[in-house]
């Protein structure tokens, strides 16, 4: 099963390659990485998703608590949560095709950040599966370059994760 | 700046080797009293020395190397003490700041290459870190699961002619760093309960009880409660080996009537033992009718390979203490909670299986083998000897099993060996580890002519500083364990497990370095020539005895592979 995992950790030097050497260690996989400072400059937040059952998701949670460097490990995936993702996506665009792709842009809300006379750039947020479908509807054929943020996430209402 | 950190933080010995980025380190160790440096003759031994330090008296060892080759030769043993959770502090030195990432004659990224064997690692940035920096390693090497920790210092932060105020912090906090120090009240109930109901139970118990420092309240509980108990290779000594409620060792080599108690259980409980593969065989046939109760100071280790019924994170002493306070309030109020006459029924019946299928320990009684010793009855003989009081420490390999089946350890950290990671090489240093820690103590290191070699060189280092440990060479002429394997399940072709007839006289050895050698051929002369080593006369001397033992021999019981606890092979004819 896919889970989107929150930690909170230092902000340091290597504490970013220890939780990446874990998951090589481990045998574990990691399928998106984003990660970035938060408003206390001293912490950084990341979300990863990963694949696995609930025995290896436990074992995956426990090990990143073990790190010295993180101070919070949650697994949103066990309770309500938002995720979002943001894709870049450069397409070609020319005569008839300007209109399509602006055209089902419009339908997934994203925007065109980008355009010359035989492209077009859109950025595209949403879940994974939103930004999946939106290649599917563009078309591999007409893509030129993609690249995607990976998950940021946080649980719904009240629950916060911090100090 | 440095030496005076691991002074301050009582730092007496530093096993190490000197290099050009440590040599501002070793100035200022060169002019001070306080902490005595061990010059050895390779970093791979220097780290098992600190490590053999660290478990003989529960101190973190320190151990300090050079950048690139000896920070790499540090790897193995850092490996060594992650795997056994040993606390340790590797100081390595590292290239001035401003060429690190270029190359740097002697260069090698230390934090990087040791990451996923460490604890935890520090680089330091700049020199005015130093005390916080240490005080943290030690706090982390030592708190919690204890393990390794590497400080990795470029030479430019310990510059002498660069001054910074000093001042070492009394304590360290960190908020993303709390380890567990007691267990859940609730947890605990619910396992007093559990342990209640039982009428087949076993305590299996680790190293986790050695290095909880935890021996004491778990003797006390297990002969309260008269259940039976087995230790794990790391846990030997933990309970006391001679008392009639131990089972020996449990798991691929543990004995007969271990296992079988443990495969016909209807409760564990664990204490700091984390299911190693080594023990539990195939996990999906461990132990069918169990309940498993887990304490461990480290919640990765539970429900890891065996799920548990209660899972208790915490250290093993309070733990303990709070559960034995728990149990003795419910069986005072009500003492028929404990199905005693269960429990004895028990008990006999793992009399039964020991007095089928035991080990025998009474090999040196039984006179004449012929010409070929045996080496179990090496391990015999050395603790009769040795009155069961030695530190032992071992290498890896046939002679590491049959050391943990034949020696009875009475107490906690006496039995010294490399059990997760199963180092070659660790046996000699380590013992050296424990003789610089308690130079009174008799310290033999049983080993075979295979691991010696891997580090031979630090006889010079006993030489040196006058180290008079005992050496127990198991010579079978062969790696013999790998040797056992290839014949058991290779058809007998014996792959690069022999060395043919390349092996050095280890007698005229050991003597070129200023040591005693024995030689012994003879069943006969085994026991004259163990006393001799261990006698007054040579009480200052490194004594270093070379035993032919039967090349042919085996280790058994030996668990076959993918089966339960109680599938062992019992002889070259007989399982289980």
């Amino acid at each position: 099963m896919r889970r989107i995992i929150a930690v909170l950790l230092e902000n340091e030097a290597g504490a970013l390659s220890r939780v990446v050497g874990l998951f090589a260690q481990r045998n574990y996989n990691i399928e998106t990485l984003t990660v970035a400072p938060t408003e206390d400059p001293t912490l950084s937040r990341l979300t990863l998703t990963t694949i696995g059952d609930d025995r290896k998701i436990e074992q995956i949670t426990k090990h990143l608590n073990k790190l010295i460097e993180v101070i919070k490990v949650v697994d949103l995936t066990e309770g309500e949560h938002i995720e979002r993702e943001l894709m870049l996506v450069k397409v070609k665009a020319v005569g008839a095709q300007r209109a399509e792709v602006k055209r089902t842009a419009d339908i997934f809300r994203a925007q065109v950040v980008d355009v010359t006379g035989s492209a077009y750039t859109v950025q595209v947020t949403g879940t994974s599966g939103k930004l999946d479908a939106f290649i599917h509807a563009i078309g591999e054929l007409s893509i030129l370059e993609v690249v995607r943020s990976g998950v940021s996430g946080l649980s719904r209402g009240e629950k916060v994760v911090s100090l | 700046m440095l030496i005076r950190a691991l002074q301050d933080e009582g730092v007496d010995y530093i096993f190490g080797y000197p290099g050009g980025a440590a040599l501002h380190i070793y100035d200022a160790i060169f002019r001070q009293q306080r902490v005595q440096h061990i010059l050895v003759r390779h970093e791979q031994a220097a780290t098992h020395m600190a490590d053999g330090y660290a478990r003989a008296t529960g101190r973190p060892g320190v151990a300090l190397v050079t950048s690139g080759p000896g920070a790499t030769n540090a790897v193995t043993g850092l490996a060594t003490a992650f795997m056994d959770s040993i606390p340790m502090v590797v100081i390595s030195g590292q290239v001035p700041n401003p060429l690190i990432g270029t190359d740097a004659f002697q260069e090698t990224d230390m934090v990087g290459i040791s990451r996923p064997v460490v604890k935890h690692s520090f680089m330091i940035k700049h020199a005015s870190e130093i005390p916080t920096v240490v005080k943290k390693a030690f706090f982390i090497a030592t708190s919690g699961r204890p393990g390794p920790v590497v400080i990795d210092v470029p030479k430019d932060t310990t510059d002498p002619s660069q001054l910074f105020d000093y001042h070492y912090p009394e304590t360290v906090k960190m908020r993303s760093y709390s380890p567990a120090t007691r267990g859940h009240s609730g947890q605990i109930r619910k396992a007093v309960e559990l342990l209640l109901t039982a009428k087949r139970p076993v305590i299996y118990a680790g190293g986790g009880v050695i290095q909880g420092e935890a021996s004491a309240i778990l003797t006390e509980m297990t002969r309260y409660l008269g259940f039976p108990i087995t230790n794990t290779l790391m846990g030997l000594g933990c309970y006391p080996a001679t008392d009639p409620l131990f089972l020996g060792m449990l798991g691929m080599h543990g004995t007969y009537e271990a296992n079988m108690a443990m495969h016909h259980s209807d409760m564990i409980l664990a204490v700091g033992a984390r299911f190693d593969d080594r023990v539990t065989n195939d996990p999906e046939k461990f132990c069918p009718g169990a309940k498993v109760i887990h304490i461990d100071v480290d919640p990765a280790s539970i429900s890891k390979i065996i799920p548990a019924e209660v899972p208790i994170v915490g250290p093993a002493l309070p733990v303990l203490t709070d559960m034995l306070a728990l149990l003795r309030e419910r069986i005072e109020a009500d003492p028929a909670l404990l199905d005693r006459a269960a429990h004895g029924h028990w008990r006999e019946q793992i009399a039964g299986w020991r007095a089928q299928h035991g080990l025998d320990h009474g090999l040196m009684g039984q006179g004449s083998h012929g010409v070929k010793i045996r080496p179990q009855a090496v391990v015999q003989c050395l603790y009769q000897v040795t009155g069961g009081e030695a530190f032992i420490t071992s290498d890896v390999g046939q002679h590491q099993m049959f050391a943990a089946q034949y020696y009875h350890f009475d107490q906690p950290r006496r039995w010294i060996n490399s059990g997760g990671l199963g180092t070659m090489g660790f046996g000699l240093p380590s013992a050296m580890g424990v003789k610089f820690a308690y130079p009174d103590a008799v310290v033999a290191c049983v080993t075979g002519e295979g691991s010696i070699q891997m580090n031979i060189q630090e006889l010079s280092t006993c030489t040196q500083y006058g180290l008079p440990v005992k050496v127990i060479n198991l010579n079978n002429q062969a790696l013999g364990m790998v040797k056992q394997w290839q014949d058991m399940q290779y058809g007998g072709r014996h792959s690069s497990s022999t060395y043919q007839d390349s092996l050095p006289d280890f007698v005229r050895l050991v003597e070129s370095y200023g040591h005693v050698g024995i030689r012994v051929t003879e069943f006969a002369d085994l026991e004259g020539a163990m006393r001799e080593a261990f006698s007054a006369r040579l009480r200052d001397r490194l004594v270093f005895l070379d035993i032919s033992v039967d090349p042919d021999e085996h280790v058994y019981p030996m668990a076959i592979k993918g089966g339960s606890m109680c599938d062992m092979l019992l002889s070259r004819t007989e399982q289980s």
